[in-house]
Formats: C-alpha cells, structure tokens, sequence
C-alpha cells in the first residue's frame, strides 16, 4: 500500500505513528472537560510517552541496513533513509506526503519526543498561571507534531507546512502561559519567525519551480540546478533558517520570547524548536543548495563566530537569569552554524550532536531556571545568590548543567564546540583560522560567563529571596534526571549521536567535492 | 431566425432564478416560508450545477458561445449557492425579530445568488458584466434594508456603494465598447490584443475592464466604499459583499485578465492593494471595519496570481474558493457573538469573547489563522502557497516576494484579534456579566452555519486537492 515497497510495514507504521500520535493526543486532551483538567494533563503525558517509545524505536534494524551505505557521489539517491513512507498529497502543488527518518534526523527526532514527554509531565505537576493545563498540554503536542514533522520531511513543500505549524501554537503557549511582558514577547517572536518562514516559501518555490520536484532525497546534491538558482535559494534559506535557529543579528526576538516564555515553552523552544532552523539550515541549505552553501559559507562563517562573540559578551552583562540563559543559546548555535559553515564532514557532525548537546543542556538549564524563579519570585541576578546554603540540591545541578553548557570536556557540550573550531582549522586559509581563533576566545568567554552565574548564584550569603526553597519535589527529579543522565552518556560517548550520521553527512557534503 | 437553446445548460440558472420567484411568491401569497424556500432553492441551484454534464454551451454563434459550463464554472455556483445559504442563515435571528422585512430580503438575496450563477458561466463581456450588475444590484438594497433606523450610517454606506458601483460598472461598459470596437470581439473565447491602429485601443479597452471590475473586489485605489459600506451594512450583508460579490468581481477579473496582456496594471493593483489594505487594518479599531481591510488586502493576493495571467487563474481560483470560507467564518462568528440587527462593534467588545464561547472563539481563531496563511487554517496556509508557487512559475519572483512580506504584515493585526479573544476580560463596569452573556450567547442557526464553514473549511484544508480537481475537472 506504501511505497516504497522494500521498508518493512512495521516500521512505516511506526514512522506515521510517530506523527500521528501526538496529533491524536492533542485532539482528544483538548476536547476533555474542563473538570477533567489533572486527568487531560495524564493523557496527554501518556500520548507523549507512546510518541517518545514510537520515535526511539525508529532504530530498529530494517531491511534497508545495506541500503544507505551504498552511496556514490554520482549516484541520483545519495542518501536512503531507514524508513520512509511516500503518500502524494496535493498534486497540484506538488506536494507530497514523504517522511523518513536516517542518521541526521534520529537524534533530533529522539530528543524532540523526550523533551515533550519531559514537558507534558512536568505540566501535570505544575501549570503555570494564565490558562487552563490542558490547553497547555494540547499545545505542547501540536508543537512536537510541527517539529517532528520537520525533522521527518522529505519533501521540500511538507518540510515547509511543518515548519509552519510551531508558529501559532508556540505564540500561543508564551502568549497565554507566560509572564508579565508575555504578549509583546510573543508578538515578536512569531512576526519574526513568520519573517523567517515567508522566505523559506519564497525559497521552496525557487527551487520546486526550477527544479521540478520537491523531494529532498532527489535533490540532495544540487540536482543540477544553475549556480543562480542555488545561489538565489541558499540566501533565501539561509535567512530563513537564521532568523530561526537564531544567528546574530537576527536573534533580537529570542531573549524576549525566553525571558517570558512559561518554564515548558523555554525548554521546547530552545530544547527542539531552534534547532529546526540549524536542522534545515544542513538538510536544505547546504543540501538542496550545495553551491549556493559554498558561495555563502565565508559570510556565514563570519556571522557565526560574530554571534559566539556577541552572545558571550551580551551574557557577560545579563543580569536576568532566563535572559542569560537564552543569550547563550546565541552563542552555542553561533557554533552550530560555524561547522555546518566549514561544509566538512567534521564540521557538519560537530554541528549534529552540538544540536543534540544543546538541546539536552539547554533544556536543562531552563527548567531549573524556572524551578528558581518560581521559588524565589525573581530571576534578578543580584536578589539570587547563597543557593548553595538553602537548597544544596538544585545549585549541585544547575552547577553540572552550567558546567555542561560551558563545554567542559566529558560532557555533551564539549564535542560540538570544539570540533566546530578544529573543522575551521582543518578547512585552512586565513579567514577560517581566524574565525577558529575567534570561536575559541569564544568559547573561553561562555566559560566566564558560566563561572559568574554560578558564583552570582550559588554562592556568597543566601540573600532574602532564597531563603525559604522548598525541596526539589519528585516531578522535577524526574523531569531533570532523563537530561542529566544523557548529558552525560553523550559526553562520554559521542558516538551515539553520530554513528549513523556519518554516511548521510558525507552524502551531504560530498556534492561539493 | 431560431436558436437552438440548450435547456440543460442553463438548469443551475433556472434554478436561481426560480428560486428568487419561488421566495416573491412565497411572500406574496402566504407571507411566510421565505427562508425555507430560499434554502431549499439554493441547494437546488447547487445540485443543479453540479448535475450539469461539463464542456456544454448554449447562445452559440459559430463556435463562440454566451454560456459555457465549465468545471469552474460548476464549484463557483455551488459556492455562490453556498454562501446564499450560509448568509441566509446569518440573517435568521433578526428576521424572525422583524428587524428587516423578510420576503424583500430573502427575494434580494436570492436576485444577488442569480447574477452570481450568470457570471460563474459568462461566456462573453456583455454577459459578464449583466451578471455582475444582478449580483451587485440586489446588495445596494441590502446594505441599507431595514425597519428600524439605528443610524444614518446604513442609509449613508448604501448610496456610497451605490454609487462607486454604478460609475464602475460604467467604466467596464466604455471598456468593453472600445475592446469591441478595436477588436470586434466580446466573447470572452475571442478577446485579442488589438492590432495596427487599433492597438492602443485596445490595450485602453482592456484597462478599463480591468478597472472596472476592480472596483468590484474593492482593489485599492478603488477601494474607499468598501470599509464604509461594509460597516454601515448589516453583519451578514457585509459577509455577503465580502463573500459572494468579492467572488463574483474575482471571476469577472480571472475571465478578462487570462486572455488580454493586463499583467503590469493588475501587478501595480496588486501591491497597492494588499500593502495598503494591510497596513490600514493595522490601525483598525473596529471589528467589521477590520475584517473590511483585511478583505481588501486578501483580494491583492488574489490580484497578484491573476497578474500572472492565464498562468496564476487557477491559483487565484483556488485562493478565492478557501478565502471565501474563511470569510464566511469570520463574519459568521461576528454575527454570533453579537445581537441580532447589532454591528460588528468595537474590537474591545471581543475582549475575552472566546473564553465565553468556546466553539465560536475557536472559529474565529481558525479563521484568522487562515486568512493569516498559518496552521491551523491550513486552507488558507495552501492558498498562500498556491499563490507563491503559481507566481514564482511564472516569473513574478518580485511580486511573489511583496505576497510573503505582506503576509507578515497582516499576522500582526490577525493575532491582535485572536489574543484579544482569549484575554482575561476586564472588571466588568455597569455590566452584568450575565446579562451579557445571554445577550451575546450565540443563537442556533448562526453557529450552525459557522460549525458547517468551519468542518468544510477543516476537511478542505487536509484535502486541498479536492479544490484544484473540482476546478480543472
């Protein structure tokens, strides 16, 4: 019934399910009863559950294991996901139904489950003021349905319809559950990132148009397109994703989206939602475009060791801890950018589990940024301070997450950073050791910036506002524990983020040699 | 001389057409039973359209015919009908309160649903623009029809509309002279571009068309009636001219512009109408008034694909069909959260609106959002898309570059409305909360109408196909 035929039907089933599971839980929690309200936010957690367990099982072995490897450079259909299920939609706008899953999308699809499972749980534990939980809990599965969506898309104009459907729901989710500046906040975040998106439509089109198809494995490679079309496609991607993921300059919306965001929209929205700009910026930018990227790549380099410097030195001054938070997420995907920039195998992996690693990390950090603001009533720098005294537990862990975040080695963090310098060095010339040198001064002003909010934090008397924390409770245990614990394992073995990405990350960046 | 007239041909306007002197006689005879008669008349007009074999014609000379059944000929009747029917709906409650005189309404409407079905299956100028002028007609009543004088504000936006309309109507009949008399063709299968001397003529003839008929989707700088008049008139009159007159100028426009080389002039409507509209309904404070500029700016991208010619007709088709939808949500909520014979009011008025009605607020949010272009109106969401794609394979890589910044413009002032929708209502001053919300609850027939736009508007937005297959057939 679906093509194409030689994908076992298990794991087709399993790839809609991955979709259609959370799209279901959505429906049904939001058309609870109000009274029902606890019992919608468990239903909702249950739906995230079996997503999570759908997506983890992904990996399984299928018959394909032979398939993807036989790549060659000329070869029409460089990169063969694991599983794919290819449905045709809307002929007339050549839209197809095509998602797969392989080595580049896995880990993100994977985390973006186990972030809205983290989430869903952690609303039935607490909601935040504002409006009911199970709107809250409904709209954090519509947003894993646009995310995973994304991730999953083989087709150019689905990936686009995906990338659409975070807008609103995310707006809504700062906009109804958030702080006292929320509606200005949500405001611009979604003007900014419909910014974003209009010109992803301007750019699927350039290339469907020129190209006659939408399908990503197709056109993985450039499929022939003229420089000009590619060039003309890679800018319009290329400012789309940024405004998303976001680079510097086009960032200014992401502080203020953070800073009121509720705890569960921060961990979503820096967690998984970000990384669909630096995920599309490798899938489609540099895949669909690979010329264009090659054109490109000098600026975007520039901008990404741009955006480390800045958001270090922007966070070196945050006196707000969400919004220090959120400055160095700048920062981390300025690295990001800076190794898909580099258009090297080392450079494109350093770019997936840095993807990965700040996701895990930075997730981690906003939910125990929120567990802080709401125990002390503020997330002023200069009212925190003592933490340490009061409540030993949470500044033991927001001390790992924030030693996580600065890149200390054994940890997730360390991988992406530093191969993303050591992918600018290994690309040579002036200009990429330069940019190599300035991401590492980068890199060591995160590690001051870190080292201040913990001493800001942690240390020192214990100031007023801390005095009284109530204890860590078992909801937030077991909302942290999950990215502590793989915080750590993708530390120490990195290779679980990149096993399968090797071969699709060759195919990626092989167009352009 | 005797011409063979194909009876089959014509049953959709037979059917109109009787439905309208079914509804006078209705009201003439028994003096009640308009409603159901009009109802039922119109789902006769649809059936008929749809029974109708494809590819038939009838007032034929030679091979150029005055009416021709077309597949988009046969979804735009079903549409004309459908809205008739929706806005019929609209207007119940303050029929059954005699707040408009029944049988009069009821009969314009139905007029209005006729002139819709002539234009659907124009086949020449003459014809189009006689459709047109019946379908426009009947609304200049409308706009001001009523039994009890709230303000000058109905009287005053019927003459206006009246009058913008007669004088455009006037420059599309000049137009269609000088086309006929540079080219001697006025069978939509037989317009040219004129040739020797008589090009420039032409090209004149074509022009005023053009403006002529843009005055009919209210493009800007033709568009000063329409916020007015769309306020003045009763809610479900406004939907009607947003609706089903908007449609009616949208397909008058698509006939002319796929045939004669307009591509610059209707480009220039384009940009000036959706940047305008948009940035004016940025500073709206009034929901209908709002709702009009939005309609104005939602025509300049049906504009834009239609700049691309024969190339853009089916997208700007296809927009037209999901806007048309969605319009008739939005105007339908409208219509349930206030009383009957009561104007749109103030956008305050809507502060918190959607936590008292749940099913409507989230209409209305489904609504916005497609008209937005954005998830969960994903109707709307391919309507921009098939715009885009349409223009951008055609070569208007610029015009389509103004439809995705202006899309950006307008999401501000859609999500202003829809997060008002949900905000914490203020402390409630003299009112009781109560009686407001008995004098606001929603009344029956209205969200029946806006739960059936909205299931139709869902089920399209999954299956868009449907749409692009009904019009190519």
């Amino acid at each position: 019934m679906i093509a194409p035929t030689d994908v076992s039907p298990a794991l087709q089933i399993l790839l809609l399910a991955v979709l259609v599971v959370p799209a279901l839980g959505a429906v049904v929690v939001a058309l609870l009863p109000a009274r029902f309200d606890r019992g919608a936010r468990l239903v909702a957690t249950g739906f995230a559950a079996v997503a999570f367990v759908a997506a983890a099982l992904l990996a399984l072995p299928s018959s394909r294991d032979s398939g993807w490897v036989a790549y060659t450079p000329t070869d029409a259909v460089p990169v063969v996901p694991w599983a794919e299920v290819d449905l045709s939609w809307v002929p007339s706008l050549g839209i197809r139904f095509h998602i797969g899953v392989d080595g580049v999308s896995y880990p993100l699809v994977v985390l973006t489950g186990l972030l809205t499972l983290l989430c869903c749980a952690y609303t039935v534990w607490k909601v935040p003021s504002g409006g009911s939980g199970r709107t809250l809990a409904a709209l954090l599965l519509v947003l894993e349905v646009g995310i995973l969506g994304t991730f999953l898309a083989l087709d150019l104009v689905l990936f686009f319809v995906f990338f659409e459907v975070v807008l609103l729901p995310m707006y809504a989710v700062i906009a109804g559950w958030g702080g006292p500046e929320r509606r200005r906040a949500a405001r611009k975040f979604v003007l900014y990132t419909l910014f974003g998106s209009v010109l992803l439509l301007l750019g699927v089109f350039t290339v469907v148009v020129a190209a006659g198809t939408g399908d990503l494995m197709a056109l993985a490679g450039g499929y022939g397109l003229s420089r000009t079309t590619q060039c003309v496609a890679f800018a319009l991607f290329a400012v789309a994703f940024a405004v998303k993921a976001p680079l510097w300059p086009l960032h200014t919306w992401l502080p203020d989206a953070h800073t009121e965001a509720p705890t569960v929209g921060s961990v979503v929205l820096a967690g998984v939602l970000l990384k669909m700009g630096t995920y599309g910026l490798i899938r489609v930018g540099v895949g669909v475009a690979p010329e264009g990227a090659a054109w490109a790549a000098p600026v975007l380099g520039v901008l990404a060791a741009a955006a480390i410097i800045a958001g270090s030195l922007v966070c070196l001054r945050q006196t707000e801890l969400k919004r220090l938070i959120a400055y160095s997420s700048v920062g981390h995907m300025g690295f990001v950018l800076l190794g898909t920039a580099t258009l090297t195998v080392t450079g494109v992996q350093a770019a997936l589990i840095g993807n990965v690693a700040h996701g895990l990390i930075t997730g981690l950090l906003f939910f125990l940024a929120g567990a802080i603001k709401d125990r002390a009533h503020t997330g002023d720098l200069a009212g925190l301070g003592g933490l340490r005294e009061t409540a030993p537990r949470l500044a033991g862990v927001l001390g790992f997450a924030a030693i996580a975040s600065l890149g200390l080695p054994g940890l997730a963090g360390f991988w992406g950073e530093a191969f993303a310098v050591v992918a600018a060095v290994q690309r040579g010339g002036p200009l990429w050791c330069t940019l190599a040198v300035v991401a590492a001064v980068g890199g060591a002003l995160t590690a001051t910036y870190f080292l201040r909010l913990l001493r800001r934090v942690t240390h020192g008397p214990a100031t007023q506002a801390v005095a009284a924390f109530p204890a860590v409770s078992r909801a937030e245990w077991l909302a942290w524990t999950p990215l502590i614990l793989l915080t750590l394992v993708v530390g120490l073995v990195p290779a679980l983020v990149l096993a399968a990405a090797a071969d699709p990350v060759a195919a990626l960046t092989g167009a352009l040699r | 001389m005797t011409q063979a007239v194909n009876h089959v041909a014509l049953l959709p306007l037979y059917a109109a057409a009787g439905t309208a002197l079914l509804v006078l006689v209705a009201d003439l005879v028994v003096g009640r039973f308009h409603l159901p008669a009009a109802v039922l008349g119109g789902l006769a007009t649809a059936v008929c359209a749809t029974a109708v074999p494809d590819h038939t014609a009838t007032f034929c000379s030679g091979d150029l015919c005055s009416w021709i059944v077309t597949p988009h000929a046969a979804l735009m009747t079903v549409l004309f009908a459908g809205l008739t029917i929706g806005v019929l709906g609209l207007s119940a409650p303050a029929l059954r309160q005699g707040l408009a005189p029944a049988g009069e309404y009821c009969f314009l409407l139905t007029c209005a649903m006729t002139g819709g079905v002539v234009v659907a299956y124009a086949g020449d100028l003459i014809s189009l623009i006689v459709g047109l002028e019946t379908l426009t007609l009947p609304l200049y009543v409308l706009v001001g029809l009523r039994r009890i004088r709230v303000s000058a504000a109905g009287a005053s936006a019927a003459v206006t509309f009246f009058l913008v309309s007669v004088v455009s109507t006037a420059i599309a009949l000049l137009g269609a002279a000088l086309l006929y008399a540079a080219t001697g063709a006025l069978h939509l299968d037989a317009l040219t571009e004129g040739s020797g001397v008589y090009a420039p003529l032409a090209s004149v003839g074509a022009a005023l068309v053009v403006v002529g008929f843009a005055f009919k989707v209210a493009a800007v700088p033709l568009h000063a009636w329409a916020p007015a008049t769309y306020d003045g008139a009763p809610v479900p009159v406004a939907a009607y001219l947003s609706t089903a007159s908007k449609l009616g100028g949208v397909l008058a426009l698509a006939a002319v512009v796929q045939r004669l080389d307009t591509g610059p002039l209707v480009a220039v409507l384009a940009v000036l109408t959706m940047t305008v509209g948009n940035l004016v309904a940025l500073r709206q404070t009034r929901m209908v008034r709002l709702l009009a500029w939005s309609s104005v700016a939602q025509a300049g991208y049906i504009l834009a694909a239609l700049a691309a010619g024969a190339a853009g007709v089916e997208a700007a088709y296809a927009y037209a069909v999901f806007f048309v939808l969605l319009e008739l949500i939005a105007f339908g909520v409208v219509t349930a959260l206030r009383a009957p014979g009561e104007d749109g009011g103030d956008l305050e008025d809507y502060r918190g609106a959607g936590r008292r009605a749940r099913w409507m607020g989230a209409a209305l949010v489904l609504a916005l959002a497609g008209l937005a272009g954005l998830p969960p109106g994903f109707a709307g969401l391919f309507a921009k898309v098939a715009v885009v794609g349409a223009l951008i394979g055609a070569g208007w890589g610029w015009l389509a570059g103004v439809v995705a910044l202006n899309a950006v413009i307008a999401l501000a002032y859609y999500v202003r409305v829809a997060a008002l929708l949900y905000a914490a209502p203020q402390p409630a001053g003299v009112v009781d909360p109560e009686l407001l919300e008995r004098a606001t609850r929603p009344r029956v027939v209205v969200s029946r109408v806006v739960v059936v736009a909205a299931a139709v508007t869902i089920v399209l937005g999954f299956a868009p196909q449907a749409v692009f297959d009904a019009l190519t057939g």
